[in-house]
């Protein structure tokens, strides 16, 4: 089993004709992904290596049956196309898109709250279900199917962990990537409830980093509803505060908050082991197995 | 993106929200032209994109023109944490009775707006929310609607502000919020609301920071962004497009994506190192983003080595490969020693390219940067 996305999931590409879209639909058909259609304003009837184009992602989800969009759409036109696909009965819209005005994100949030749809990002590398699906830009080739969920606010720092991973013949179940925003769709808390609900999933691991909240609502959470083992890793402990660190969410204010020794201390109370390498982390998972 | 005090006051001058006569200056002639027409007390204050300037003597209150003139000369030209105060405002003093806080900021747990008021204004308003946070009055907004009015009374009322107060500060509440969303502000804050003796209430002081993501609608107030860099290393970063922090130690870092090159800041310090940068490439394998980046890290004098760490993900590891040659190849000497490790899509054709006489191969994270750690103290011992 998987979360979110399997072979079953039908993919609409929002903003497939640009040169991302174009390229990561090529990619994500080559992983064996159903990618069935494709959503830009005025090149309907176009298409995109086979892939169908209509104007707007209703019409897609109509004619092709797509139950999940990915959204490649510039900053400026995303919070509009995130709005698009959450108007329709899709049941997953995956934000790739990296530097959408905080304020318009508030507003999805507001309508996220009124819709069935689930959104993932934005500003994520996206998910993938090993062997079945992949939704974004992630790598396909380091994964590899198993039984170990992952879930990360970070794109590169993912790949990272699962080669150490794979490298020892450790499989996923789903790897996720929530994004590095302030105001994301999918939370921590929202993948964990799924891998605890995946009877295939055996083990989980989760990277956090430096900023907010959530790693500190998620260990609590794993303290009092999970059954399956989680590892941790959380990145910026070098950080200083009040510095930007690349992501947008990915700072620690100058009152202390966010830091990551608050992370890594939440983590240790729940249970849950933080590696302090990548490698450890490996080994925590590896111990679990 | 931070706008200066007076920039700010100028928006919201133009809102309707009083503020205290106030002239900007550039030079000790012009601060003593703007002290004779506002009068004494008159407060100069530098306006230089740091907090806490009170206490770091960038802010000067002066009774007569001999005063402002000496204490114009001191502030202007002055480094203030690193930064060249170049601009004061010259501003008139309020003689005051009470201060308060008032502010809009996103609260990112909930996702939506949050307005807030306190009536322990005039400090800082991060440790008054740390010791105290029963102190300040939270109301959250919705986006959609925006803040009711009635959010702005309730915010008001139960901060405790006094019933006399009452009226006017949450339309100063109400009016921030309007230019929080306007302006796409990422926070706005009046921190002090000042009640003068004369019972006025006026913006003593404010705060605007702009969502950098969404100044592309907003060219008005992209213009109004400074030169706000405190090293010409920074500057440099910025010219080239990358994501980059400058810290104190001596192992320079280039990697990409943020979490990434976090967690090989972190790895420095765990084998003992410190790390000299954050250095975020981003995506693309150009050669000249690679020369760019060492060209960043070489020039920073306080690096004695460098790691390289690139985990290639749709990016192709021999196209990174060809970069750091070519990049390195431009050098007639190489400044500085470099440990490239390349992971993911192409790695191992990328290992196989990367010209050995150049730089050091490590095939793990880990060995990379235990390498560079070790090569950095060599150079300092």
């Amino acid at each position: 089993m998987s979360i979110f996305v399997d072979d079953d999931t039908r993919v609409v590409v929002q903003g497939i004709t640009g040169g991302e879209g174009k390229f990561h639909t090529q990619q994500m058909l080559e992983y064996g992904t159903n990618v069935v259609a494709g959503a830009v304003p005025g090149k309907g009837g176009q298409n995109v290596d086979g892939v169908p184009v209509y104007d707007t992602v209703d019409e897609a989800v109509e004619a092709e049956d797509a139950t999940a969009s990915v959204v490649f759409v510039p900053p400026a036109f995303a919070g509009d196309a995130i709005f698009e696909a959450l108007d329709t009965d899709l049941d997953l819209v995956v934000a790739i898109t990296e530097g959408i005005p905080t304020q318009d994100m508030a507003k999805v949030n507001k309508r996220l709250s009124e819709v069935d749809t689930r959104l993932l990002g934005p500003n994520c590398p996206g998910i993938i279900t090993p062997g079945e699906a992949k939704l974004g830009i992630l790598p396909g080739n380091i994964f590899e199917s198993g039984n170990v969920g992952l879930v990360s606010r970070s794109g590169t720092l993912t790949y990272q962990v699962v080669s150490n991973l794979t490298d020892r013949g450790i499989g996923q179940t789903t790897a996720i990537g929530i994004g590095g925003d302030p105001i994301i769709g999918t939370s921590f808390i929202d993948a964990l409830e799924a891998f605890e609900a995946d009877t295939e999933t055996d083990a989980v691991v989760m990277c956090g980093e430096i900023g907010g909240e959530d790693e500190e609502q998620a260990a609590k959470f794993i303290a009092e509803y999970m059954d399956t083992p989680v590892a941790g890793f959380i990145a910026g402990r070098t950080a200083p505060p009040g510095k930007r660190m690349g992501h947008a969410g990915a700072i620690v204010s100058g009152s202390g908050t966010g830091t990551a020794d608050s992370k890594i201390d939440a983590l240790n109370d729940a249970g849950v082991p933080v590696g302090d390498t990548p490698e450890e982390v490996a080994d925590a998972i590896e111990d679990f197995l | 993106m931070k706008l200066h005090e007076y920039q700010a006051k100028g928006i919201f001058a133009e809102a309707g929200i009083p503020i205290p006569d106030s002239k900007l200056a550039g030079s000790v002639d012009e601060v003593v032209e703007a002290v004779e027409s506002i009068g004494f007390p008159a407060a100069i204050k530098a306006q230089v994109h740091v907090g806490g300037r009170g206490k770091a003597g960038g802010i000067a209150i002066v009774s007569d023109v001999e005063e402002a003139r000496e204490e114009a000369d001191r502030i202007l030209g002055m480094d203030l944490k690193g930064y060249t105060v170049n601009q004061v405002l010259v501003e008139q003093g309020v003689d005051f009775v009470d201060e308060y806080y008032v502010g809009v900021t996103m609260d990112r747990g909930e996702g939506k707006p949050v307005a807030m008021v306190s009536t322990k204004g005039g400090v800082n308003i991060e440790e008054v929310a740390a010791e105290d946070p029963d102190a300040i009055a939270q109301e959250h907004i919705d986006p959609a609607f925006g803040l009711h009015p009635y959010q702005a009374r309730k915010a008001v009322y139960d901060a405790g502000v006094p019933a006399e107060y009452a009226r006017e500060v949450s339309s100063i509440l109400s009016t921030l919020y309007e230019l929080y969303v306007d302006n796409d502000a990422a926070d706005i804050e009046i921190n002090p609301v000042m009640i003068t003796a004369d019972d006025d209430v006026i913006a003593a002081d404010a705060v605007m920071n702009i969502d950098e993501d969404a100044l592309f609608r907003h060219p008005d107030l992209a213009e109004m962004e400074e030169d706000s860099y405190q090293s010409d290393l920074e500057r440099k970063a910025g010219e080239y497009g990358f994501d980059y922090v400058r810290l104190s130690g001596n192992v320079g870092i280039i990697g990409n994506g943020a979490g990434l090159v976090m967690t090989t800041l972190d790895l420095v310090d765990y084998y003992g190192g410190e790390p000299a940068n954050f250095l975020d490439i981003g995506g693309g394998a150009k050669a000249e983003r690679v020369t760019n980046a060492l060209d960043m890290v070489f020039s920073d004098e306080n690096v004695d080595a460098v790691v390289f760490n690139i985990f290639g993900g749709i990016t192709r590891g021999d196209e990174v490969a060809k970069g750091i040659n070519e990049a390195l190849e431009s050098f007639d000497e190489i400044p500085k020693k470099v440990v490239v490790r390349l992971a993911g899509t192409n790695a191992k054709e990328g290992m196989e390219i990367l010209n050995t006489d150049l730089v050091e191969v490590e095939e793990t994270l880990e060995e990379a940067v235990q390498r560079a750690v070790k090569n950095a103290k060599e150079v300092s011992q």
